[in-house]
């Protein structure tokens, strides 16, 4: 029987059955009890008045109601063009939305959200679904009113409006951001159950804006002495970072007000946000109004006291900002049910702060025996890179992982491999390889292997 | 542009492109005009003066100033203590910002308990090497609702509160921009910090390429051990996070998981409010969130303050009573630990919060 049904893959039943009939299937799935399902679905589905239909590709009678009834949507008249100024995805995607993690902060204003990895295609995050992280909450500013200012080692301070910074030259590039903190939870424990949770401060997207180094060089910076750029943005927490100045005459750093070809949002810093491409997301300074150069870091608070990594010997590391090598499977992952045996698409995401993505292998054994996985394109420095490889589940229980390398060769570490050379209480920039367990019943769990 | 600098951008091709944007204005205006006429203009000095805060631990950009112990500490109470705790220890909102900490620790400079894996957090002071630091970030960003409030006397007061709390000045020290750098020679955990690593983005610390520290080898077959689940969530915990099954789309080759049985569609939150107040029409959330009011009060379990289950009940009718509590803060009613003033609320605001937390618990 199961046999018969591999590389078939079972239909929505939510779709079929009445919620009830579902957690109950669910219940018994959970129990182990996979024979049961099958005939829990077609009494559930024979019980529901609406469309009694089995869906195993063998009991279709003389067909698919939804394909013999014709729907409303067939024979009637749609909405208008414009029904809504600024398009919103459909009712049946509200499941996909970013979350916070219950009781990780005390207050929404010094918080996070996490985005829906596990429902995203493809590299870009659409901008409503990005992480967000304020530090005192966000606003959303008048740009007529917004200034950046560029002072410090510089031979005439300068002072720009949003007007003026979109008249200059422009850039457009995709670049992912993740939080440093992006799989803190995970040090020491299991600690979330989805990959919104574990992985979910990431997002990608295409920045438009002016790199920097123009904006330096209208102001006429010391590039000799200035080392370091300080960049301060216009909220009440007023952030502020310290950045080399040797990204910012590479080119790299960009003062960005557009984000997937419209304005930034306000939970990313509308107007202006500073995109600083392989580096954490808190040097990505929302609200930027000031940039100043200098000739000595500036220890700031997010320096000093918070985004700093605690090692075994007890000394943090100070100004660690690269996110080096990661990767994670996002499907199957956890807190997902597959619905029976037979093929899957295994489909994640991999990035690097150093450039461009490499290779992804992907392990089902937990470790022991790994393939390669096709990268979709295009493969972008310090960009999120799509993977996707074929696999046929047996049914049996399975442990997938995957394991990224970049173009400087780095390998992606496991969880025993980071934690021999950084323990566990250093809270940031956890790179190590996720495990997603996968039972008999077909629940997909988070765990972490010895 | 010097060549030097031309040179240096050739270097990559994202730097190429640009160059070439700036060679089309060099044909436009000449060599050595200007590149990007009509954009931007000097800053005055003033508009610096008031934008430029920042204090580095130089203490360059710092302010001339002064505060003691004693006056940093009425400013702590009416101002910081709401949330930060009477003694830096902060009321269970925040990371506390006081403790752990020794006299030894001020010698060595060193915070020992760093290395005890089994000490229970970390507070700012076991962190912090540098005292510009805490200036600076209060300077900017304190107090948490009206940042930016605090003259430069009462940050260096509140610095020197803090400061002889963590034992490092005593009770009668003043700390000004002529002792600031004494005071920092002191800070317990001032050699705690190490540039020593392959995560800074340039060599300006290390003056060379430093390696990754931690190394992959990507073995393909037969690798390592039989693997051996060592951690998971506890079945207990499958539902901390809501309904899974709510969180995956529910169409696709794979469908979340029912992590509550109930199967109760969302908004669990929602009982919660209408139960604490005995469901008088609904909590003003927005209104709560914006003003941080959540911050220190809970729906129905205290926090910093009361509840707001409880409020209503002791308050029920009291909507004038509320709207001043709310507006000027107050203490005493509820504890030692005081309600700071909230003067970024409008009239308007305070008025509908007090009528929901008076009408409630009729």
């Amino acid at each position: 029987m199961h046999n018969q049904m591999t590389g078939r893959v079972r239909k929505a039943p939510e779709n079929f059955v009445q919620g009830d009939g579902v957690a109950k299937v669910f219940a018994e799935a959970k129990a182990g009890r996979r024979s049961f399902i099958r005939s829990a679905f077609a009494a559930a589905a024979a019980g529901a008045a609406t469309t009694a239909f089995a869906q195993n590709g063998q009991n279709v009678g003389e067909g698919d109601p939804n394909i013999l009834e014709l729907p409303a949507h067939t024979k009637g008249l749609g909405q208008p063009v414009a029904a809504e100024g600024y398009g919103k995805p459909s009712k049946y995607e509200v499941n996909v939305q970013r979350r916070p993690s219950p009781g990780l902060t005390q207050t929404r204003q010094a918080s996070v959200s996490f985005a829906p990895l596990q429902s995203l295609f493809g590299i870009v995050t659409p901008s409503g679904l990005h992480f967000e992280r304020h530090h005192q909450g966000w606003w959303d500013i008048d740009p007529s009113k917004h200034r950046l200012m560029v002072n410090g080692l510089v031979k005439n301070p300068k002072v720009f409006t949003m007007d003026e910074l979109m008249r200059l030259p422009s850039v457009s590039r995709f670049h992912f951001i993740e939080c440093g903190a992006n799989t803190g939870m995970e040090w020491g424990n299991v600690a979330v159950p989805t990959v919104q949770y574990t992985h979910g401060m990431i997002s990608c997207s295409e920045f438009t804006g002016v790199p920097l180094i123009t904006l330096l060089e209208m102001a006429g910076a010391d590039l000799k002495k200035g080392k370091f750029i300080l960049a301060e943005g216009a909220d009440g927490s007023s952030m502020t970072r310290t950045i080399p100045i040797e990204l910012i005459t590479s080119g790299e750093v960009i003062v960005a007000y557009g984000q997937n070809g419209e304005m930034l949002r306000p939970e990313q810093g509308y107007p202006l946000r500073l995109v600083v491409p392989g580096v954490q997301g808190v040097s990505w300074v929302k609200y930027l109004r000031r940039i100043e150069v200098g000739d000595a870091p500036y220890a700031a608070k997010d320096e000093a006291v918070h985004y700093i990594d605690l090692m075994p010997d007890g000394q943090h590391r100070q100004y660690s900002s690269i996110q080096e090598c990661k990767s994670v499977v996002t499907t199957p992952s956890g807190g997902q049910m597959l619905l029976d045996k037979g093929f899957y698409n295994i489909t994640g995401l991999a990035w690097s702060g150093c450039g461009k993505v490499k290779r992804v292998d992907v392990s089902v054994d937990g470790g022991r025996n790994w393939r390669t996985a096709r990268l979709e394109g295009p493969v972008m420095s310090k960009c999120l890179t799509r993977f996707n490889i074929d696999w046929v589940w047996d049914g049996k229980p399975a442990i997938i992982q995957s394991r990224a390398m970049d173009e400087t060769g780095y390998v992606q570490p496991t969880y025993q491999q980071m934690r021999a050379v950084r323990g566990t209480r250093s809270i940031y920039h956890n790179n190590s390889i996720q495990s997603w367990a996968l039972r008999e019943d077909g629940e997909v769990v988070n765990v972490q292997l010895a | 542009m010097s060549s030097s600098r031309k040179a240096m951008m050739m270097k990559t091709a994202v730097a190429a492109s640009l160059s070439g944007l700036l060679v089309a204005g060099a044909w436009a205006q000449g060599a050595s005009a200007e590149k990007f006429p009509g954009v931007g203009r000097n800053a005055t000095a003033k508009e610096v003066q008031a934008w430029d805060i920042d204090v580095r631990p130089d203490f360059k950009g710092l302010p001339k100033g002064s505060g003691s112990v004693e006056k940093g500490q009425d400013v702590w109470e009416a101002k910081c203590a709401s949330c930060h705790g009477v003694f830096g220890e902060s009321n269970e909102v925040f990371s506390p910002l006081i403790g752990g900490t020794t006299k030894d620790d001020i010698k060595t400079g060193n915070v020992a308990r760093l290395k005890d894996a089994s000490f229970p957090g970390r507070t700012t002071f076991m962190k912090v090497p540098t005292i510009s630091t805490v200036w600076d970030y209060i300077n900017r960003a304190m107090p948490w609702n009206a940042p930016k409030s605090l003259s430069h006397d009462e940050v260096y007061a509140v610095t020197a509160y803090m400061l002889n709390l963590a034992d490092i000045v005593p009770p009668d020290f003043t700390l000004s921009d002529k002792n600031i750098a004494e005071v920092q020679a002191r800070m317990p955990n001032r050699n705690g910090m190490t540039t020593e690593h392959a995560m800074w983005p340039g060599t300006e610390f290390t003056q060379k390429a430093v390696k990754p520290d931690v190394k992959a080898v990507a073995c393909m077959s037969n690798c390592g051990p039989e693997p051996q689940v060592r951690s998971k969530l506890p079945d207990h915990a499958s539902n901390n996070h809501g309904n899974l099954a709510d969180q995956n789309r529910p169409v696709g080759a794979q469908h979340g998981v029912q992590t509550d049985s109930a199967a109760k569609p969302a908004a669990a939150a929602a009982p919660a409010i209408k139960a604490a107040t005995g469901g008088a029409g609904g909590a003003p959330t927005a209104l709560l969130e914006k003003n941080a009011c959540i911050a220190c009060h809970g729906m129905d379990q205290k926090i910093v303050g009361p509840s707001f289950g409880d409020i209503a009940k002791k308050h029920a009718g009291q909507v004038d009573y509320l709207v001043g509590k709310i507006k000027n803060g107050g203490s005493g009613v509820w504890g030692n630990v005081p309600m700071p003033p909230q003067p970024g609320m409008s009239d308007d605001e305070a008025k509908s919060i007090a009528n929901w937390l008076a009408g409630s618990a009729k």
